[in-house]
């Protein structure tokens, strides 16, 4: 067995680019669950317009970068408008059902023939860094040290990751402890209280759903960078392991959610690294490869079932607030 | 009767001289500050509230009593914007009330509290209190993200909601989840909290429900301050004891109406108010109801 490279592999993870990524969405699914009590099932969905947002223009509009950028987290401030304005007036139940709902129908969008043209339908989109890569400070070839070796543009997307990733944890750090956190936070407690204090409830809910949106967006164009843009990446479960993240984390914490998706990650490539050569090694006999890709799956469920039954408020959450939950 | 607080506090002065004519329901006011016309709001076929007109006095402490389901917290939610009636009008110190979203009265001065108790659970004692204060200039989302501009308002709120903790005994607390507090503490907090924003008129829906008497008392004093310091209270309350110690002014509702008003003193002699609470059958026997023992005889005679 070589524990070497499952450990090797795992400590990949540990600064891959796509660990950011789900950091930085789960950073803007704490704004609206943990912080604001937003239930927003559909960060899949502000992840896929960053993707496309992104693509799109890329390559059929030879844009570059930047107004690439803008043009994601464009769509995505209008799709947060369109959820939030009917929606955040009722309870909160209700933008739960609607986004999960507008993920999906945002995902088959996307994969339908009909619009193959422009968003290449379940094939995706590829080649679309092409501007952002002439940026490239660093070298061709692959270095590194440990079991972190990657190609100069692996290097360039992780360092762009985390630098996104640090910035908007300042700003959510910076937002949350000023009085507009404390709005947030007591419409999370109860938004009757609030209202009856002064403040806008309505307008503080659809400037949180926006906020995070836009992080998910960012964390959709991270996300897709180091690969191509595939609709089926989008599914609901996607929404869902980012929850876990935030859970695990701790959900009205600013480094939960990258503390979460960094211990998500290295668990997942640890368990997918053990069964496969557990199997390959005939420890496991009633089970072939295929399955034991699905194997990891169930572990990390079983991990952060067992993460959220004993520690509720997840890794970094403050213990306080347990002895109060109703 | 050695300890009762009639003997260990000084009775507070009356506001009189209140309504101009007689006490009726719908009585004018020399100088009102909410006046309500013709206020309706149904609930299916169940009429909720149904108010004509009602008027409540400046600078007095106002007590809305009635039994249960009178209509009372309705009313409460539609002055505040709340809930919307079906019609109406309804103006607040010479402004008009309708379609006015909640958040909005309460910038115009009417602070309302709830009957089962909103403190914000997860938040500490002092950012419940911090919450409450207006117009700050860090709740604006761009603003927030520089402290320097916002760090000097919040220094002078936050030493306002140190000194409305002290009066109100909180100030230990002050760091303390409002979770962790008793019930009775926290309807402290919220009033305190409502104080943040200087109130014209305080609207407290049963600030005593499920307070100790030990608390009860100088949440009665924290009541007559407001009063003292010019502010006008409204509430709902069932302990009448308490709407006849501190109340300048009581309105009755029955079944969504207003069927009394007038001082604590003659409104609890009204027949319309025992009628409310009681029954207007309550002192009816009815054992001798010859009428109806008749029919019942003749419809098991057509039995047999």
């Amino acid at each position: 067995m070589d524990w070497g490279a499952i450990f090797g592999n795992a400590a990949v993870e540990l600064i891959s680019p796509t660990t950011a990524a789900y950091a930085l969405a789960a950073l803007g699914l704490a704004i609206h669950f943990g912080f604001t009590g937003l239930l927003n099932f559909g960060q899949a969905g502000f992840m896929l317009l960053g993707a496309y947002g992104y693509a799109i223009p890329a390559l059929k509009l030879g844009w570059p970068f930047w107004a690439c950028v803008l043009t994601a987290l464009a769509a995505s401030v209008i799709f947060a408008l369109i959820l939030g304005i009917p929606t955040l007036r009722l309870r909160a139940d209700y933008l739960a059902i609607v986004t999960i709902a507008a993920a999906e129908v945002l995902r088959l969008i996307f994969t339908t023939n009909e619009f193959d043209a422009v968003t290449g339908s379940a094939n995706g989109l590829s080649g679309f860094q092409t501007d952002l890569l002439a940026l490239n400070p660093f070298p061709e070839g692959r270095y590194g040290f440990g079991p972190f070796v990657f190609d100069n543009r692996v290097w360039f997307f992780l360092v762009i990751a985390w630098i996104v990733v640090a910035i908007a944890a300042v700003f959510t750090w910076l937002i949350m402890r000023s009085p507009w956190g404390r709005v947030v936070k007591g419409i999370r407690e109860d938004e009757d209280a609030v209202r009856s204090l002064g403040k806008n409830v309505y307008s503080y809910k659809i400037q949180s759903l926006v906020l995070g949106g836009l992080l998910g967006t960012l964390a959709g164009i991270l996300f897709v960078l180091p690969r191509a843009v595939v609709p089926s990446y989008f599914q609901p479960t996607l929404t869902f392991f980012i929850y876990a993240i935030l859970l695990l984390g701790g959900a009205a914490t600013i480094l939960g959610p990258i503390v979460g998706s960094i211990v998500f990650w290295v668990l997942l490539s640890f368990f997918s690294g053990f069964v496969s050569r557990a199997v390959e090694a005939g420890w496991l006999p009633f089970m072939s490869q295929v399955q034991a890709g699905q194997l990891r799956f169930i572990l990390v469920g079983v991990a952060i079932m067992l993460i959220v039954v004993f520690m509720p408020q997840g890794i970094l959450g403050n213990r306080k607030d347990l002895a109060f939950v109703k | 009767m050695l300890l009762s607080s009639e003997t260990t506090s000084s009775r507070p002065v009356k506001t009189t001289g209140l309504h101009v004519g007689d006490a009726v329901p719908g009585a004018k006011k020399h100088d009102p500050i909410l006046i309500a016309d013709s206020v309706k709001r149904t609930f299916g076929g169940l009429t909720a509230v149904d108010i004509e007109h009602v008027e409540i006095p400046r600078g007095a402490i106002t007590a809305l009593i009635g039994p249960n389901g009178a209509g009372k917290t309705t009313f409460f939610n539609l002055l505040t914007g709340f809930d919307k009636p079906d019609t109406g009008t309804w103006s607040f110190d010479g402004r008009s009330l309708a379609h006015v979203p909640a958040y909005r009265v309460a910038r115009m001065g009417l602070i309302r509290t709830f009957q089962l108790t909103k403190s914000l659970a997860l938040l500490s004692v002092m950012e419940n209190m911090k919450l409450g204060a207006k117009n700050q200039v860090g709740e604006n989302l761009f603003r927030s993200l520089i402290p320097a501009i916002w760090r000097k308002q919040d220094a002078e709120i936050e030493a306002k909601a140190m000194d409305l903790l002290t009066r109100f005994k909180l100030d230990a607390k002050k760091d303390d989840y409002a979770a962790s507090m008793s019930g009775g503490q926290r309807k402290l907090l919220e009033m305190a909290r409502a104080l943040m924003s200087d109130p014209t008129l305080v609207m407290l829906d049963e600030p005593m429900a499920g307070v100790n008497p030990a608390l009860k008392q100088s949440l009665l004093d924290h009541i007559l301050d407001l009063k003292a310091s010019g502010m006008t209270v409204l509430f709902v309350e069932h302990d009448m004891h308490m709407v006849r110690h501190i109340a300048d002014w009581v309105i009755v509702m029955a079944e969504g109406k207003v069927v009394a008003e007038g001082d604590p003193y003659t409104v609890m002699e009204d027949p319309a108010v025992v009628d409310a609470y009681l029954g207007a059958h309550h002192d009816t026997d009815l054992g001798t109801d010859a009428e109806h023992v008749e029919a019942l005889k003749e419809l098991i005679d057509d039995e047999q």
